[in-house]
């Protein structure tokens, strides 16, 4: 069930010891998958609102990389990356996006909530910022159960704006919590710019007051971001408390739903223009052999089939499920 | 059938029950802890927390910043993984800054995610009333949670219960509002010495004494059960009989034992530790006129006056109901006919209230 890249982590091809191929395959993977469900969504079988990641894939595949398996993630409504980079199953996760009882919630939280128990996915949430403090006491468990497991936690630049993350940041800082928290900047809340929404953009300094150890990654580089992950997890695995990791990358497509938006006047193909330039699939596909390439690119189609075929012949749910779940046993 | 108390263990101060229940779970279970501000500091929540941090360690029992949105999630998320926190908040009221939490999150967590992951959570709050709580230090806003599917919400009336329903909601798997009064911290009554619970969506009767059937029902919730009981005894001197419900839990409620009790008085008064409007005794109220063998049954509902709770104790004396506002109103609705009843206010005042000086 779980995602398996079929490369090995810590055969190095590079300087940086990360597997090129290995970050290629997470990349490529997301990428083809939001792209067909893009193409999938205009027959109206996804019932679902998708928020896609396309363009700002890196953050999820880099950390996830570096986290071992039992390490938790807690994501957002634009999850898609980060469930499937953590391992959640791609059947699953479409299954879920058709509605469907073969779903990774059998259809009751579709593709805002992605969860997965076996892949330790902390199922994402559709209310901007209310994951961080969530992650920061699944943070706080790992502690008291001194099981040497970290949570990383991913959100937007709008969750910064909200309390619930000054709060967390301090809790987290003032118990020395293993926790990663990634800030995915991508310059806009829905249509609203940071220019109208923050009186500075020194985030990171923010961040840093509370004794939080910091990093910029101001160019969507999968290498240096795959970089301050590794330096990140293994100081918060020492124990020395949370780190910060802002990484701006860019939404290329609207805020939700497949198509493009530029066309809508909030935002211009210029600005767009500089990030296609230093688009992380194209790059690391360049970098690795073209028939190790094709052999994953391949893959991945046969494994989206799949997951297609399975969301498509996956049963309805049986109407009893409207209220099973409300409660636990 | 409603449960009866048992009589035996010692005669317990609610307030040490609470306790009581805490270090026997924490003793029992690694896995549960107790958060809040103030649950460490030297009066440890009027005494509910009291030295549990010196049995138990920082570790387990420890105070917050003052963060009630990030704590909560931080509840929220230890409960998804492995823990079971117990978060404590000193007033009810400081709950509303917790609202999208427990109401976005917590009651959805296992719904939304198919089951895969459950939330055992308990989040104690306390309602204040008088020596000047006022407005925001004195709500019962056990309706607002409720509503949701998903959470449940219990408010015991007594030691004996509030041992058992605690207990019970930290094994609980789901989320569990629980709401006690600071006025009942005082109250005794038999508590066993080992550990008990108390099952949600199970009430109380407290029936009429000797053998002929009650007049009316009074259904109170939280501390209004005391006033019912009081108003009981009131309404005995004037022949009018009563029996007193506990729900003890609204959500899940138990209304087979309301309507057990309705189907016998005909007369039904609910009296809430809330407002009236839209609240716990119109639920109430709404399933006993949805219940085809209730048509015969009268309805009556009692609770704060429609404002905001005042300070001064002038005008909250008339905020409240109490045994003879409630008294009136039954014998008003067991004899329409007769004059009214006028109670003398040297009976109204319970015991529980007259032991408490200022301040909280």
């Amino acid at each position: 069930m779980l995602y398996d890249p079929g490369i090995p982590r810590g055969t190095a091809l590079s300087s940086e010891n990360v597997n090129i191929a290995r970050l290629y395959r997470g990349l490529q993977y997301v990428r083809r998958v939001e792209e067909s469900v893009a193409e999938i969504y205009p027959s109206d079988k996804i019932k679902s609102p998708v928020h896609l990641s396309i363009g700002q894939e890196a953050a999820s595949v880099a950390v996830c990389d570096v986290l071992e398996q039992t390490d938790y993630v807690s994501g957002t409504y634009r999850g898609h990356a980060l469930y499937l980079a953590k391992g959640g199953s791609l059947k699953g996760m479409l299954a879920e996006m058709y509605g469907k009882s073969g779903g990774a919630a059998g259809g009751k939280g579709g593709s805002m909530h992605l969860v997965s128990q076996e892949a330790n996915v902390l199922g994402a949430s559709a209310v901007v910022g209310t994951n961080i403090p969530i992650a920061t006491g699944a943070a706080l468990s790992m502690k008291m159960q001194k099981n040497g497991r970290i949570v990383a936690c991913f959100f937007g630049d709008g969750s910064t704006e909200e309390g619930a993350f000054a709060e967390s940041l301090n809790f987290a800082a003032l118990k020395k919590l293993p926790i990663l928290f990634v800030c995915e900047n991508n310059f806009y809340a829905i249509h609203e710019p940071l220019s109208a929404r923050w009186a500075t953009n020194r985030l990171c300094e923010r961040v840093a007051t509370y004794g939080i150890p910091t990093t910029l990654i101001d160019d969507d580089d999968v290498l240096k971001m795959h970089d301050a992950a590794r330096q990140a997890v293994d100081s918060i695995r020492a124990g020395n408390g949370p780190a910060f990791i802002e990484y701006q990358a860019y939404r290329l497509r609207e805020h939700v739903g497949p198509n493009e938006d530029f066309n809508q006047g909030y935002r211009h193909e210029d600005e767009a223009a500089v990030w296609r330039g230093r688009d992380q699939v194209a790059r690391l596909s360049e970098m690795i052999d073209p028939e190790e390439r094709a052999r994953i690119d391949a893959d991945i189609e046969t494994e989206i089939d799949a997951a297609v075929d399975f969301a498509e012949s996956s049963p309805a749910p049986a109407i009893e499920e409207l209220y099973r779940h409300v409660y636990a046993d | 059938m409603s449960m009866q108390i048992e009589q035996r263990g010692r005669v317990l101060p609610y307030v040490h029950a609470i306790r009581e229940a805490l270090a026997q779970e924490m003793k029992a279970d690694p896995s549960v802890f107790v958060f809040g501000l103030d649950v460490d500091d030297h009066k440890g929540i009027q005494g509910s927390t009291m030295g549990l941090v010196d049995e138990f360690g920082a570790e387990r029992v420890f105070t917050t910043p003052l963060s009630e949105d990030a704590m909560t999630g931080a509840a929220i998320g230890a409960a998804m993984t492995g823990m079971r926190p117990v978060h404590v908040h000193i007033r009810m009221d400081f709950m509303m800054l917790a609202m999208n939490q427990l109401v976005n999150m917590a009651a959805k967590t296992h719904y939304m995610y198919g089951g895969a992951f459950n939330v055992p959570l308990v989040v104690r709050s306390m309602i204040g009333k008088s020596w000047g709580q006022g407005a925001q230090h004195s709500q019962g806003l056990h309706a607002m949670f409720a509503h949701v599917p998903g959470l449940k919400v219990v408010a015991p009336s007594n030691a004996y219960d509030v041992k058992g329903c605690l207990i019970e909601a930290i094994r609980d798997n789901n989320p569990v509002v629980f709401m006690e009064h600071r006025l009942l911290y005082f109250t005794e009554a038999f508590v066993p010495e080992e550990s008990y619970t108390v099952p949600f969506g199970k009430g109380r009767i407290h029936g009429a004494d000797g053998e002929a059937a009650a007049d009316v029902t009074l259904v109170g919730v939280s501390n209004m059960v005391l006033e019912c009981l009081r108003t009981k005894e009131i309404l005995a001197e004037t022949g009018v009989r009563c029996e007193v419900v506990d729900p003890i839990s609204i959500r899940p409620l138990d209304f087979d034992t309301i309507a057990e009790s309705a189907r016998r008085t005909g007369r039904v008064i609910i009296v809430d530790n809330a407002w009236v409007d839209f609240g716990t005794s119109a639920e109430i109220a709404a399933r006993i006129a949805e219940n085809d063998d209730l048509r015969h049954v009268q309805i009556r509902r009692m609770g704060y006056a429609p404002t905001t709770c005042p300070t001064t104790p002038w005008l909250e004396k008339e905020f409240y109901p109490n045994p003879a506002t409630i008294a009136e109103a039954a014998y008003a609705l067991v004899h329409p006919d007769k004059p009214g009843l006028s109670v003398a206010p040297e009976k109204v005042e319970l015991a529980y209230q007259a032991q408490f000086r200022g301040p909280f």
